[in-house]
């Protein structure tokens, strides 16, 4: 924890020691670390000061933030409108079906958080599923099986379509 | 590369003048070569998950390869989006406009042995009209681009939006610089309600207006005031306002400055959501750039104004369009919405003087202080004026982004621009402004696309997301879907929004399942006028419009969930089923491999069938099966 303190404490001292830092400080922990912790939180509030309390109050509206730890890999099925016209709903089942996870949690072995979003804008491929922060436009169940496969064995790299979020 | 570097050196780029800028201007155009070939990829989100990158690179060593030895060097381009991304990557070659679609990296070769060094064209990588077969040659000739107006977007796909130079070649700042040094603020208010614009956020607020109720508020209150670009777009199936931060960002922060300036504001933010990373990217180096060249920052231009901008990430909120939930959202506070009694643009930010607008609105105002506000105004319709751009997704052809005219028939936009519903048939409805529009079915496809007659139609502009739905998209299901969505994104705070929305919910969820009754729709009619009239916020207050103009239009279509358990469109999960038609079942055995609970059985080669008394309606089958084998009804 001393090397994330020391992490933590340096970020912060880029933003002002004011209440209006608290989002951007818990947006930056969580790139970091992809959760935020409790004593990532004291220290975020410390800095701000704002009390713990309202810290939490803070991250616990944001759909973003995340107080567990989360998955090697992160998949986000998209759920806005157009994907789910065209069977993002779907996806999210088959995808828990696959995983053994509810939408929000994380695999048992730490591999797969997986998650729903809103609307990454980019429609025109509905569905989209973003995994990793890569996007797979007009995602199947048989293309995401593939693309889990060549997570869990990189060697079988043959995915068509990926390009950066 | 170059202008970072150079931003260390920033006196030496600063621009002190509108000459300057004029002389910056002609400096770089004077070192273009208008004959030299220029290939253009298109980088923004769509063709960039299409694998666009991987064809601008595989271009790039294709070029290294070839070692043309022409007397100019093609370049290489990267633009935002487009709009026609259904047909992406997208690759346009320059000065000839031969306009390439759904180009893979292995086609990078070929363009350019033979449309670079011998002048021929890929034939293979045209477009082809589908009403005539024929393969177009232009960009312009596409029938896509052929019937837009683009205003708004006209330096998308034109421009480099990273490199400042570009939106300097083609005009950027320059109405910043007149403005600067030939009007006064209240000339640009003039101008911007002489343009009749109206907010392109949603309400369609007109911004003069806004402005100007901002400047009176100054007047009693004082300064500081703030200038802020609602960058949130929550609205799921809109991507516009993220296609101009990434493709155009420099229009949107002198949008902002122009802004900044009319009101005499010296601070501006730009709440952009978490979700747009190459957004907040290009925002973020065209400001960098902007402050190198003296158009941000101290002393614009030496006219003595001063304005910073910063960027706030938005964490994942819809409310955060909202805009008292936005400030308090910037200020670091969970983003509750808060009444309206007082108005924004006296008490903002801080409690001080604000005027929010949204991106596409920011965008606007260069065009409007560059050609005047009467020239905007002729645009349009009287009271719609300019042009609006919409995101055309769902059941079409040409998904993508397009840029018409207020007031344009829906059907110039879904059939003439949007190439109709794929197979042929007309479409069933169009959902307009999200969650809070509604459905305008096809026996209105002459209604007018401006703010009034979609309201007039039960709809609402919105900030232009279109859905294009047919007849197998069920007009309950997708009231379930924005219903589900905003109980998700309701902050919770009022009764009306956070209790009535999930009991409307229910009783949609019912109908899904085939229960309830049609008393059950006098509920949902009595429901939402409660929540109307007493929500605190627009997100609730809004909420019921979905559901009201799908009853009003296709009532139908609930009563046969509700009286004969059936779901017309095949989407209800528990009043479908799933079978194979033999005579175009070939036996490939793909949908049995794929189905999670093994109720597809079959001989190899021979027509397989589903046992439905253990399918679970997961659909896979139908997605997998590449020869229409699987129905549902
Ligand atoms: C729940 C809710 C969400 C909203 N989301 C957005 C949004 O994502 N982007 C936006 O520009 N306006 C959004 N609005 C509208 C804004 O509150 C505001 O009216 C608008 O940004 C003003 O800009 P304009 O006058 O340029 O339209 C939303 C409104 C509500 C009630
Ligand atoms: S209407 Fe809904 S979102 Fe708006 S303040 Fe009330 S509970 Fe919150
Ligand atoms: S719908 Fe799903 S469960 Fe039913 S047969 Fe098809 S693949 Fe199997
Ligand atoms: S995928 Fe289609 S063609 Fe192949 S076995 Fe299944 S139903 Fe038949
Ligand atoms: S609806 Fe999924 S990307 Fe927009
Ligand atoms: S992203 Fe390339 S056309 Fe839209």
């Amino acid at each position: 924890m001393s090397d994330n303190a020391l992490y933590i404490d340096e970020m912060m001292d880029q933003y002002p020691a004011k209440p209006e830092s608290l989002i951007v400080i818990l947006q930056e922990i969580q790139n970091k670390y992809g959760f935020i912790s409790g004593d990532a939180m004291r220290l975020a509030s410390e800095h701000v000061h704002v009390p713990l309390t309202q810290a939490y109050a803070v991250a616990t509206f944001y759909q973003s933030f995340r107080l567990d730890p989360v998955g090697e890999h992160e998949i986000k099925v998209c759920l806005g409108t157009a994907c789910h016209l065209k069977g993002g709903q779907r996806l999210v089942e088959d995808l828990e079906r696959r995983l053994h996870v509810e939408s929000g949690g994380t695999t048992e072995d730490m591999r797969f958080t997986l998650n729903t979003v809103n609307c990454v804008g980019a429609c025109a491929l509905a569905p989209v599923v973003s995994v990793d922060n890569q996007y797979h436009p007009n995602a199947t169940a048989k293309k995401m099986e593939k693309v889990l496969k060549s997570l869990t064995d990189p060697s079988l790299e043959e995915m068509e379509g990926t390009g950066n979020a | 590369m170059h202008d970072h570097a150079l931003a260390e050196q920033s006196d030496a780029l600063r621009l002190r003048s509108l000459d300057d800028l004029n002389r910056l201007r002609k400096q770089i155009l004077d070192k273009r070569d208008p004959d030299q070939p220029e290939i253009v990829v298109c980088h923004g989100t769509g063709c960039l998950a299409n694998g666009s990158a991987d064809v601008s690179a595989a271009i790039r060593s294709a070029l290294d390869a070839s070692g043309i030895e022409a007397k100019v060097v093609p370049g290489i381009k990267t633009t935002g989006c487009q709009g026609f991304c259904s047909h992406g990557p997208l690759v346009v070659i320059r000065p000839r406009g031969i306009f390439y679609q759904k180009v893979k990296p292995k086609d990078a070769k070929e363009i350019i042995e033979k449309t670079i060094v011998q002048g021929d064209v890929v034939k293979r990588l045209l477009y082809k009209n589908p009403t005539d077969g024929e393969k177009i040659l232009h960009e312009q000739d596409i029938p896509f681009y052929k019937r837009q107006t683009r205003v708004v977007l006209h330096n998308i796909g034109k421009i480099d939006p990273t490199d400042i130079s570009d939106t300097i070649a083609s005009g950027g700042y320059q109405a910043l610089a007149k403005a600067l040094t030939t009007m006064t603020p209240e000339q640009v208010v003039q101008e911007i309600e002489t343009s009749g614009l109206r907010g392109r956020g949603g309400a369609g607020f007109p911004t003069g207006r806004k402005w100007r109720s901002a400047l009176t508020a100054i007047e009693k209150k004082g300064r500081p005031v703030y200038v802020v670009v609602n960058g949130d777009e929550g609205d799921p199936g809109a991507f516009m306002d993220r296609t101009i931060m990434e493709g155009d960002p420099h229009a949107v922060l002198e949008g902002l400055i122009l802004g900044a300036y009319a009101l005499g504001a010296n601070q501006g933010y730009l709440y952009v959501r978490a979700e747009y990373p190459l957004a907040i990217k290009h925002l973020t180096i065209a400001m960098e750039q902007a402050r190198a060249y003296g158009l941000l920052g101290d002393n614009i231009l030496n006219s003595g104004f001063s304005f910073d901008a910063r960027i706030n990430r938005g964490a994942g909120a819809f409310v955060c369009g909202e805009s008292t939930a936005l400030f308090t959202s910037i200020e670091g506070n969970p983003g509750n919405p808060r009444p309206k009694y007082v108005r924004s643009v006296e008490e903002g930010l801080w409690g001080r003087p604000t005027v929010l607008n949204n991106v596409e609105t920011w965008a606007n105002i260069p065009l409007i202080v560059n050609k005047g506000g009467d020239w905007y105004a002729k645009i349009g319709v009287p009271h719609s004026t300019g042009t609006k751009v919409f995101s055309l997704v769902g059941k079409v052809n040409n998904v993508g982004l397009v840029e018409v005219p207020m007031g344009v028939p829906l059907s110039t936009i879904v059939e003439d621009i949007g190439g109709g519903v794929p197979g042929g048939a007309p479409f069933k409805a169009v959902q307009t402004g999200g969650p809070s529009g509604g459905c305008i079915p096809y026996e209105l496809k002459d209604t007018p696309v401006d703010f009034d007659s979609l309201t007039k139609a039960g709809s609402m502009m919105g900030s232009g997301a279109m859905i294009v739905m047919d007849n197998r998209d069920c007009v309950v299901d997708v009231g379930r879907y924005f219903l589900r969505f905003l109980e998700e994104e309701s902050c919770g705070k009022c009764m009306p929004c956070r209790l009535g929305l999930s009991r409307m919910r229910e009783i949609l969820d019912n109908f899904s399942e085939g229960k309830g009754s049609e008393k059950d729709i006098e509920d949902l009619l009595s429901l939402s006028k409660a929540i109307q009239d007493s929500a605190l916020c627009a997100l609730g207050s809004s909420a019921p419009n979905p559901v009201l103009t799908t009853l009003k239009y296709f009532k139908d279509e609930y009563l046969a969930h509700v009286t004969r358990q059936k779901c017309p469109a095949g989407v209800c999960k528990n009043l479908i089923t799933y079978s194979i038609d033999p005579e175009l079942c070939t036996g490939c055995t793909s949908c049995a491999k794929q189905c999670p609970v093994g109720c597809i059985e079959g001989e190899k080669k021979k027509p397989h069938a589903i046992d439905t008394g253990l399918c679970i309606r997961c659909g896979i089958c139908m997605d997998t099966c590449k020869f229409n084998a699987v129905n549902v009804i």
